[in-house]
């Protein structure tokens, strides 16, 4: 692993992915206790992904957030106190308790368009770029999504319409070999989804999802190349989900030796590693970002515990503008 | 005042609007450079260019994602079905995505973009060219639904439509685009929600929605003669319906006919039919009558005619009831 990245950029993803990788722990723990209703779709185990992408937007820039990228939130700067309100449906969350875990937004950052239809955020990403083209402000979208969402038309509609209108768009896509219980076998002939770039005429690349330096810097590109006019690019991250679909599915069409596999190629372990050897960071810097993440994650459960659920007139308001 | 076609009204309304406010812009199939398939962007590639006048690929889906996220970083896209056949294909994109994301994100963005989308019989082009699907949008919150009758309307609302700050599916019927009519020189608008008395009467209402107006206005036209005074009433909105308009002219006249070109079941008639038994039933002297396309698909030809409601069958239908 090369790191000839700013110091800056480095400890801002190792911060995030320590913080993001406490946070999955601790919204297992929770929602194993009964403390979460609805459901938690873990990221544990992808988020060296989210990391990246969000360093290498600036605030302007726009998020399309794949469903199970809270990482790639915490990039962005979402307030983890709005966060973890919204998980537990409460009044103060970012969506004012309407979205709950699965379709998270906050329009301040530029995190908009995330549903809960998979695949449907991604033509809404391409009207992201298309208003950001007509501003002319030379914002970018990072428009992202599973390896499921490539199966939906709506997916091949949107890349192409970006890549004809020649669009600030980066779409990422993170293939984790499964689309909820079906491998990636039943949803595509093909083993690479970054080589669908090319049946748009644009450019496509596949990193390692698990190294977070590899998808920053594929990231740059991309999002340079757009920022520059240069249109839209395809990054596949290769990963894994570490836990089921959602918390409490048994998981059992997966082969254990699969897991087992996936389970060694640890993100933040790798990543912590590589840094401690390049000497950014040391035994003392661990602790102290590990406690902060800690503290960070404790205010915003003990938030979004005390905040109140939306009351009836509330949660009627906002249908209509 | 200036006599004015259907789609010149449309046409003006869109360069008006664009020239009001250049966060409002086209987009949709053939609607840039070709000027649109029945000519109603015309000109305006010319004036307002490429990117505030867009010819996108054969993909309503993401035509209508692409409104979904312009409205929601800011602009207001106008963004064109070329029949409202094909507005099937972006259901998703319009029912859950657009009508939904304002309340789903808490209030924190509005969605404000029109879809506008060619209706109705008229073309004699068949099933697939020619249905009236405005009930399945009036049924989902988050939406408004428009379906003027006049070049006037047309102008006037599909100006508040562009200036209304929620998602509004703006029906154009295409056997009404050659009509003429007068419409005001100097600007204006019509407001959404309002309904309109087109003909005040004393025996009988009639509501109707689109090109049927009209054969509803010419069945009043000859039941005057026959001393039958209809008042007909155009909802031009139908959704939010202007449901206080139809009321007041039921407890006038306690009679009712609906006639509008979509199907039977869970049409526009069935719910105003809904609202009048709910809200008026002691002033109904007969039955509610709804005149509609019968439940089949449309058939390709002349044989349509026959088949779409028009001033006979409502002349027919009100001879039955009053007698």
């Amino acid at each position: 692993m090369k790191i000839d990245l700013s110091r800056k950029v480095l400890m801002n993803m190792y911060r995030n992915l320590v913080l993001s990788r406490r946070y999955e722990e601790k919204l297992i723990e929770l929602f194993s206790q009964g403390k979460i209703s609805g459901w938690i779709h873990s990221g544990l185990g992808q988020e060296g992904t989210g990391v990246a992408i969000g360093e290498s937007l600036n605030k302007e820039d726009y998020l399309v957030p794949y469903f199970r990228s809270r990482s790639s939130l915490i990039a962005k700067g979402i307030n983890l106190n709005e966060l973890t309100a919204e998980i537990f449906g409460k009044n103060t969350g970012c969506c004012k308790g309407r979205s709950g875990e699965g379709h998270i937004a906050e329009p301040g950052l530029g995190i908009i368009g995330a549903g809960g239809v998979i695949g449907s955020s991604i033509p809404i990403g391409v009207g992201l770029a298309y208003a950001a083209n007509l501003e002319g402000e030379k914002r970018v979208v990072a428009c992202c999504f599973g390896d499921g969402a490539t199966s939906r038309g709506s997916f091949h509609e949107a890349i192409n319409m970006a890549a004809v209108m020649n669009l600030p768009i980066v779409f990422v896509c993170e293939n984790n070999l499964y689309a909820e219980f079906s491998n990636i076998t039943i949803q595509m002939k093909i083993k690479d989804i970054f080589k669908r770039a090319e049946a748009y005429g644009i450019p496509g690349v596949a990193v390692d999802g698990c190294d977070p330096i590899a998808v920053y810097e594929a990231m740059i590109e991309a999002v340079e190349r757009a920022r520059k006019g240069k249109g839209p690019s395809l990054i596949e991250t290769k990963s894994y989900r570490w836990r089921g679909h959602f918390e409490g599915d048994p998981c059992e069409y997966r082969p254990k030796e699969e897991l087992d596999n996936w389970l060694k190629r640890d993100s933040l372990i790798f990543y912590q590693n590589s840094l401690k050897k390049a000497n950014v960071i040391d035994t003392k810097k661990i602790s102290e970002v590990e406690r902060e993440a800690k503290n960070i994650i404790e205010k915003a459960i003990q938030f979004a515990f005390e905040s109140p659920f939306p009351s009836l007139e509330e949660i009627m308001e906002d249908v209509y503008a | 005042m200036k006599s004015l076609n259907f789609r010149w009204a449309i046409n003006e309304a869109l360069k008006e609007e664009m020239e009001r406010n250049e966060r409002v812009f086209v987009a949709g199939e053939d609607v840039g450079k070709p000027g649109g398939p029945f000519a109603l962007t015309k000109g305006l590639y010319e004036k307002f260019g490429e990117w505030r006048v867009k010819d996108t690929p054969l993909s309503e889906e993401a035509i209508i994602g692409l409104a979904v996220g312009a409205a929601a970083a800011g602009y207001r896209p106008v963004v064109e079905i070329m029949f409202m056949d094909f507005i099937t294909i972006a259901m998703e994109q319009i029912c859950n995505q657009a009508a939904k994301l304002r309340y789903l994100y808490g209030g924190k963005v509005s969605l404000p973009l029109v879809i506008r989308t060619l209706f109705g019989t008229g073309l004699r082009a068949g099933g697939h060219h020619s249905q009236s699907l405005e009930s399945w949008f009036v049924h989902i919150p988050g939406l408004k639904v428009v379906m003027p009758s006049t070049p006037y309307d047309a102008k006037g609302l599909l100006k508040s439509a562009i200036r209304d700050d929620n998602p509004v599916i703006f029906l154009e019927h295409k056997d009404l685009l050659r009509i003429k009519g007068n419409v005001p020189e100097e600007e204006f608008t019509i407001p959404l929600g309002v309904a309109d008395v087109k003909r005040s009467g004393d025996d009988l209402t009639v509501v109707a929605t689109g090109k049927l107006v009209h054969a509803a206005l010419e069945a009043a036209e000859e039941l005057a003669k026959g001393d039958i005074d209809l008042e007909v009433i155009d909802p031009r909105t139908l959704s939010p319906l202007d449901k206080d308009t139809i009321l007041n002219s039921v407890k006038k006249t306690s009679r009712l006919v609906i006639v509008h070109e979509g199907t039977k079941p869970c049409g526009i008639g069935a719910e105003i039919s809904a609202i009048v038994a709910e809200e008026a039933l002691d002033f109904l002297d007969a039955p509610v009558k709804r005149l509609t396309f019968p439940f089949m698909p449309i058939p390709f030809g002349p044989l349509e005619d026959k088949l779409v409601p028009g001033k006979n069958e409502i002349i027919e239908a009100v001879k039955e009831i009053l007698t």
